[in-house]
Order: structure tokens, then sequence, then C-alpha cells
């Protein structure tokens, strides 16, 4: 990253806010019809309700809530890129933070969109405010959700108001003017006089504090609506913990997903190097690492006791019906990434990619076995396993909403510049 | 609904429960309340009253006074012989039938158990009616309450679907309506918490003891159609229980026998007490 001026940052920057080229669509439109078809069989699932999923009275949460904390747990990569790194004032982070926090929000948004897509009843959302329960988990989680979202946008916007002014600024941006006005609209009159250089950081710093509790409040809350209840499997102490390594581990696999992606589409190979991806890395591993210690300190002491209410779902998971699923995520998501990344010869770019898109889909997996095997036990003694097979309309709408991911933050980039000029110009990345 | 309406279970009536069904054009007249106010004058509740005293497993709830206050003079519970149960299924079908609900929405369910000589034996399960009842706690929007005579109800008309009270319930007591809900032609008016028929799509049902019937003195559906009874019907304040044909003294039927609630351990205080006695292991 040697001899990068303002002006390279700038072009690279804004480069995607420019007339896009022909890969740009063809790309779009590959991934835009998941998208449609998810969409089409959401709408779907609204005419003729929940029944054309695969769920029971028994597996009565499946797909969606494994979804909705999936999801919600990828945006966890934009609150250790941007806000913990930041805090700790790790120079490295800066070209990738708005790449981060642009994950966060998207996937945010994704992820709370399943807390509806859920509902036997979506029309009638508005009564969490009205009516609002607060002995409720769920009362919880539509605080926490929301309360975190607002957190985000404005992290997110009060970093690009700088870069916005430059957009704004510069007459000779290819840009159109849809995209000039909203930049004018949202640069709120920078000028980068030192008063307002001075605000900003006040408001960086107050933000990026705010945002780990509030991420973490997140999580905590929603592995309570599964902890307060006094099922097997669920009805466990380290739930909040236990949610909150697992959202950051696979939010920072996400940001290595994405900052990879970005920075081959968009040639960003001279700001981001491989230091950025490899170190991304090493936070990933050590996260790994110590969602496995959760996971196992959890099965010990659910298994050592030997309970009777216990060891049925235990032994499902690590023996018996869920053994292949359980065993299957054990070697992919917590052996295999963790070597790709800690052996030398694959600590490369690909190797570390290799290792995040198996810590994604395998975090997916993980939460789909905390959430299933617990309702398919039976519950009264005397009654027997349920079974659940997710139909295709569970599969289309997770399929629609993971590809929504690349594709929402293509069109994000159509708006916004794609790294943080001012961090850059900040941690001296730039030379004068 | 005025207060004069709210009436016990008919004592000593020997009554196999309902031949019109709470909600159907006849009994939602004016008529059939006369009728019943008939009934209810002709009872012989309150020489019963005065008994009661040295049950262990009671525990009142406050009245909140009004039309409330008056509802909250019974507070239903429901006993289970599990020695007389034969599993035969009557119950839930004459439940399935009463709410209009489909066939896999089993609001009261039989399961098989395996008793401590390896045999098995039957456990009808309707919702236990907890006094600190884990759904209620649960819902977010404040669909499921409970009534003032001690019976928890969900207003389908507020349920938004979430099925958080369905992974709070530690019964399995709760069902959602994943369709379209059996047509109910013979009902009339919009469904009620206390008479949810016909069902909801996207919401979620549950037991609800037949309220709709208790208050008038007739039998639950459950109740009145079980031919082995097996089920009685009981009420906390007036120390009655009756299982259609045979009426006794809540208090004498639940010390003079070996009597457990279901995981009891849980805290949630259910209102359904089971009778052991040949060998059944049920965790109290």
């Amino acid at each position: 990253m040697r001899n990068i001026n303002h002006e390279d940052v700038t072009e690279a920057a804004l480069r995607p806010m420019g007339p896009p080229g022909r890969g740009f669509w063809i790309l779009a439109g590959l991934l835009a019809l998941p998208v449609a078809i998810g969409a089409a069989a959401y709408v779907y699932q609204l005419i003729n309700g929940l029944g054309v999923t695969g769920l029971s009275d028994e597996v009565f949460w499946g797909v969606y809530t494994s979804n909705l904390v999936t999801f919600i747990g990828f945006s966890y990569g934009g609150a250790i890129v941007s806000a913990i790194l930041r805090i700790t004032h790790a120079q490295w982070r800066s070209p990738i933070t708005r790449l981060a926090e642009a994950t966060a929000l998207v996937t945010l948004l994704i992820g709370a969109s399943f807390a509806i897509i859920h509902l036997g009843h979506p029309e009638r959302i508005w009564r969490f405010f009205i009516y609002s329960r607060v002995s409720s988990p769920i009362v919880w989680d539509s605080i926490a959700i929301s309360t975190y979202l607002v957190g985000t946008v404005i992290f997110l916007y009060i970093l690009l108001i700088p870069d916005l002014a430059v957009v704004r600024d510069r007459v000779d941006a290819k840009v159109g003017s849809l995209t000039r006005r909203l930049s004018k609209l949202l640069a709120f009159g920078w000028r980068g006089l030192p008063e307002q250089r001075q605000r900003l950081q006040w408001g960086i710093t107050v933000m990026s504090i705010l945002i780990i509790p509030l991420a973490v409040g997140v999580h905590s809350v929603l592995s309570w609506a599964f902890a307060v209840t006094s099922r097997t499997g669920w009805h466990s102490s380290i739930f909040g913990p236990y949610f909150v390594v697992a959202a950051l581990f696979s939010g920072v696999a996400t940001v290595i997903l994405v900052v990879a992606g970005f920075r081959k589409g968009y040639h960003l190979e001279r700001f981001i190097g491989e230091k950025q991806i490899r170190y991304l890395g090493y936070i990933m591993l050590t996260l790994g690492l110590l969602y496995l210690y959760f996971t196992f300190a959890e099965f010990l002491t659910e298994g050592y006791t030997s309970f009777e209410e216990t060891v049925p779902v235990l032994e499902a998971l690590l023996l018996d019906r869920y053994a292949p699923l359980f065993w299957f995520w054990v070697i992919a998501t917590g052996i295999l990434p963790m070597a790709l990344v800690a052996v030398p010869t694959t600590r490369t770019v690909p190797g570390i990619v290799a290792a995040a898109a198996l810590v994604v889909a395998g975090m997916w997996l993980k939460r789909f076995l905390i959430v299933v095997p617990t309702l398919a036990s039976p519950l009264v003694t005397g009654g027997e396993w349920a079974s659940y097979r997710p139909s295709w309309v569970e599969a289309e709408i997770t399929i629609g909403a993971a590809v929504a991911i690349p594709l929402m933050l293509m069109f994000f980039f159509r708006l916004f510049p794609v790294l943080s000029i001012l961090e850059m110009e900040e941690t001296e990345t730039i030379q004068p | 609904m005025r207060t004069a309406e709210y009436r016990a279970l008919k004592a000593a009536s020997g009554s196999t429960g309902s031949t019109v069904e709470p909600g159907t054009k006849e009994n939602r007249s004016g008529l059939s309340r006369r009728k019943f106010l008939g009934q209810a004058g002709a009872a012989t509740l309150a020489g019963a009253m005065a008994a009661g005293g040295g049950l262990r497993l009671l525990s009142s709830v406050e009245a909140q006074g009004g039309e409330d206050q008056e509802l909250a003079k019974h507070q239903w519970v429901m006993v289970i012989d599990l020695r007389r149960c034969d599993g035969c299924g009557l119950c839930e079908k004459a439940c399935q039938s009463m709410h209009h609900l489909s066939e896999d929405q089993e609001w009261l369910k039989i399961y098989k158990m395996k008793d401590s000589a390896g045999g098995t034996y039957f456990m009808p399960r309707p919702c236990m009616q907890c006094e600190n009842a884990p759904c209620l706690k649960v819902c977010p929007v404040g669909a499921t309450y409970k009534v003032p005579d001690g019976v928890i109800v969900v207003d389908q008309s507020k349920c938004i679907g979430c099925r958080m009270c369905m992974a709070a319930c530690p019964y399995d007591a709760r069902y959602f309506n994943w369709g379209d809900p059996p047509p109910a032609p013979n009902v009339i008016g919009k469904p009620q918490p206390e008479f949810p028929v016909p069902q909801q799509k996207g919401t979620v049902g549950k037991c609800i003891l037949c309220v709709h019937n208790t208050r008038y003195g007739k039998l639950p559906g459950c109740v009145a159609s079980c031919p082995m009874h097996a089920l009685y019907i009981g009420d906390l304040k007036t120390d009655l229980a009756t299982d259609g044909v045979e009426t006794v003294k809540l208090s004498e039927l639940l010390n003079g026998n070996h009597v457990v609630r279901y995981k009891e351990s849980l805290g949630t205080r259910p209102r359904v007490y089971y009778i052991l006695g040949h060998g059944q292991t049920l965790d109290g």
C-alpha cells in the first residue's frame, strides 16, 4: 500500500458509483433471479399461510428461525471491524470498514425481515408496538433489533458524511444526478472545518463504543427467546454468550467473503492487501476456537449428569438422527476452516475465503441444529420424535435472502463510496 | 354478558353434557339463557359451598371486581383418573367436533405411557391451565390471557402467530392453525376467546377447558363424552367435581387418592390433577 495518494483512493472509492459495465448488470441479473423467486415464494406463503412450510405443531420453528439468528449474526462483522478495531486503533482496518459496515446494515435488514416472514399474521406486526407485553422475549427481541438497526445506520452514516462531501464537490466524478443530489443532501453541509471535524470525531467515538453493547444485546436477547423456555437443549445459562460468540464468528467470516468479493470485483487490491484478509482470518480463527469451547462446555455439562430429559436430545445430536449433520458441522466448520487459517500453506486469500465460506454456511447449519432437535424431541414422556423437512417455499425464501446480500451491497456501492476516504486519511494509509 | 348467567356445574344432575353447542343459534339467543337460569336456580350448589379447607393443592386467584368478580366465583380444574382411562379417544373426537378442529389438532391428546411394571397406560393431556402459565408470560401482544374463572384463553383476533407460547408450554398443549380450519356452518357470530370457533388461520389455539360450557352449567365436551368417566371437571371455589354421572367433593377426591400434577417441578402450578394408583408413573 505504498505511494497511495488521496486522488487514487477517491478515484477507487467513487469508481463503482459511475456508469456500471456490462459485467455489473450480468451479475446483478443472475443474482436478481433467485431473489425474485424467493420473493414470489413469500407471496405464495402470504396467500396460502404457513401450511406451505414443513413446520408442524411439534417443530413449529425451523428454517426461518435459523435464518433470523444466522443473518443477524452476520451483521456482527461490522461491529468488530468498525467499532472494536477502531477503539483499539488497528490501522489496517481502514480500507475495509465501509465494506464491513454496509454488510452489517444489509445482513441486519435481511435477518430482521425473517422475524416478520415467520409470523402467522405479519399484518398484525403493529400490535408489537401498541400492545407490547414486556415480559415477552419477543418484545425484547424487537426492541433490541430495532435499536441495533438504528445504531448501525447512524454509525454507517456519520462515517459517510465527509466522503459524501467529496462526491458532492467533485464536478468531474462520473456519478448520476440522483447520486449527486443524494450526496449533497446527506453530506449535511460538511466543509471539513475544524469544529465540524471535532464534532464528527466525538460522534464516531460515541457510536463505536455504543454499538458494541447494542450488538451484544441483540444476540443475547435472541438466545433468551430459547433459553427462557423449559426445553432441553435451550434452557441454558450460557446461551447468551454462546449466541454472541457465534454471531461474531460468522460475522467476521461474512466480512471476509464480502471484502474478498468486492476487492476482486472492483479491483481494490492496491488498497485492500492480503494482510487485511489474513488478519480477519486470525480473528475468525480465534472466535471459532472460542465457539468450539462453548459448544464443548455446553454438551459436557448437559451430558455428564444424564438427566432423563436431557439425554435423548443430546443422543439424537451426537449419536442418532441428527448425528450426521452434527459431525459434518464439526468437521466442516469446527475443524477444517481453523486448519485452513492455521496452516501457513493454506493461509492464502483463496484458502481463507474457502474457510470463511465454510463458516458462513456451517453456522447456519449449527443454528438449525440448535432450533430443530429440541423441538423434534417429545416433550410429553409418551410422545414420539417429530420430523421436519423444510419445504421448497422455505428453501427458496432462504436462498433468495442469502443472494440478496451481495445484490443489495452492489447497489449500495452504486450510491455510496466503497472505501472510507476519511478513515484511510486518518490512519495515514494515504500518503500526504 | 350479565353476571346472573354465570352459574356453576349442575351438581348431582347426572347430565351427560350438552345437547346444544355453545355459540349455536339456540344458545346465543335469549331463550336458552333463561333456561340456564332456571337450571342454575335448582342446582344444589349452596350447601356444598361451605366445604373445603385442608386441600393442599388448592390456591386462590384474586378476583378483580364487578363482572370479573362474579366469574371468579368459580375456578375450574380438571381431575383425570388414570386408573379408568382405556385410551379409546372419544374425548379427543368430542373436543374436535365441538370446536370444529382439524384432525391433527388434539387440544386434548391421549399419550401412551409406560407404567412401572413395563405395561402401558394412557394419559389424556388437556391444557393444564397453569396458575403460573409460561405461555402467558411470553406472548408479545397479550393475546393469551387468563379469564377470571381461571382458564387460559387466546384472543385469536390479536395473535400475531409468532409461536413463542408453543415454545414456552412444557406440555405441548398448544396448536398452530397452519391452514384453514374446518367450516363451522352452524356457528353464528364472531369467534370469541372463550369460544374460538371457527379457529383462525395463522394463530395459536388450545384447550380452554370448555369454559363456554362450564359457565352455563354444562360439562366440557371431553368429560361428557368419556364412557369410562375418567375425567372430572371441578371447581376449586365450590369444591365440587363431577365426571358427568357422579358429583363428589373435589377436596375429598384429591386428598383421598394418589394425586399428582404433571411436571410439578417446573413450578407452573397446573390446574389439572392426575389420579394414579395402578402402577402409573407420571412425573409429579
